[in-house]
């Protein structure tokens, strides 16, 4: 699709909010509290949770995340829409989370600081898993077919899975965190946290590979390799 | 032009995410999509992978703490009063 040419043969302002974006912004440049609470509602937890990769405790995340919140009421009316909202509020967290750990001597950022081609390689499994002439599996992976869908969402596995995401390095734990648990498709991860795309790809793959091991682990449905 | 070799199970494991984003290149998913009917091992670790996903999905964030809340609500009041 391309942007729309003003009669001058410049590009219009790009303008492809959605309606639920477009409601938001107006009611929040009018000054609407109930907007305000709904958008806090639905991403201050979160925003926390990202923040808490960049600095050192859980208030200083609040403080970060708080102080974005002020960013984005004084933006809001800059707001272009070259991004949807929750992706421009996200990357005005960033920013202010890599600024806060800056400050606090931490080395930030994580992801846009990782390169695929010079991180060492990580094997989504364990090579033993396979035969060494055929690169076929030696010891095959289980069908999780029969596993009761009740068992996947108990509480307790849940929190094995937050343990297997706490444990990931800070890079892979940001990218899984959007796109896996928060929802945000790869471009906008992409434009949140500064990455390529394949750089983006290689993290979520090495997240996801740990997590798969970790949840087949506590099913206990994980081979020992042969 | 020979047939594109086969993929091996240790390939197909590590192009996983590229497939399930839809990234591939056209030949990679044919030769992904040619291993899977075949491989039962690699049909369990894709379903494996699904579910993982799925169930990360799930793992929903607290709500907002009162507190949090109530600072912020204060924090919006000061914005709308000043501007
Ligand atoms: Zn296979």
């Amino acid at each position: 699709m391309t942007a729309p040419l003003s009669e001058s043969g410049a590009p219009l302002p790009v303008a492809h909010l959605s309606d639920d974006d477009a409601r938001l912004v107006a009611a929040l440049q009018a000054g609407d509290e109930a907007a305000f609470e709904e958008l806090i509602g639905r991403d201050h937890a979160g925003m926390v949770r990202l923040a808490l990769n960049y600095v050192q405790s859980l208030a200083v995340a609040e403080e970060v995340a708080q102080e974005a919140w002020i960013g984005v009421l004084k933006g809001v009316g800059r707001f272009e829409g070259r991004s949807s909202l929750r992706t421009w509020i996200y990357r005005i967290l960033v920013n202010t989370a890599v600024t806060r750990g800056r400050r606090e001597g931490r080395s930030v950022p994580f992801s846009a600081l990782f390169d695929a081609e010079r991180a060492p390689i990580e094997a989504a499994m364990d090579p033993a898993y396979f035969n060494s002439a055929s690169q076929h599996w030696a010891t095959k992976p289980a069908s999780w077919e029969g596993e009761p869908e009740e068992r996947l969402l108990a509480g307790e596995t849940r929190s094995r899975i937050n343990e297997a995401i706490a444990a990931l390095p800070p890079a892979q734990r940001e990218v899984i965190t959007l796109r896996d648990v928060q929802g945000f498709g790869s471009d906008e991860v992409c434009n949140i946290l500064g990455v390529s795309e394949s750089n983006q790809r290689v993290l979520l793959h090495r997240a996801r590979s740990k997590v798969r091991r970790a949840l087949s682990e506590y099913l206990g449905m994980e081979p020992a390799p042969a | 032009m020979s047939e594109p070799s086969e993929l091996n199970c240790k390939e197909l494991v590590e192009l996983i995410t590229a497939y399930l984003e839809g990234t591939l290149p056209a030949d990679e998913r044919t030769r992904f999509d040619a291993h899977l009917p075949h491989c039962s091992g690699c049909r369990n670790y894709l379903q494996q992978m699904r579910l993982t996903i799925r169930t990360l999905g799930t793992l929903s964030e607290a709500s907002i703490p009162p507190v949090a809340r109530q600072r912020l609500l204060s924090v919006f009041c000061d914005w709308k009063a000043g501007r």
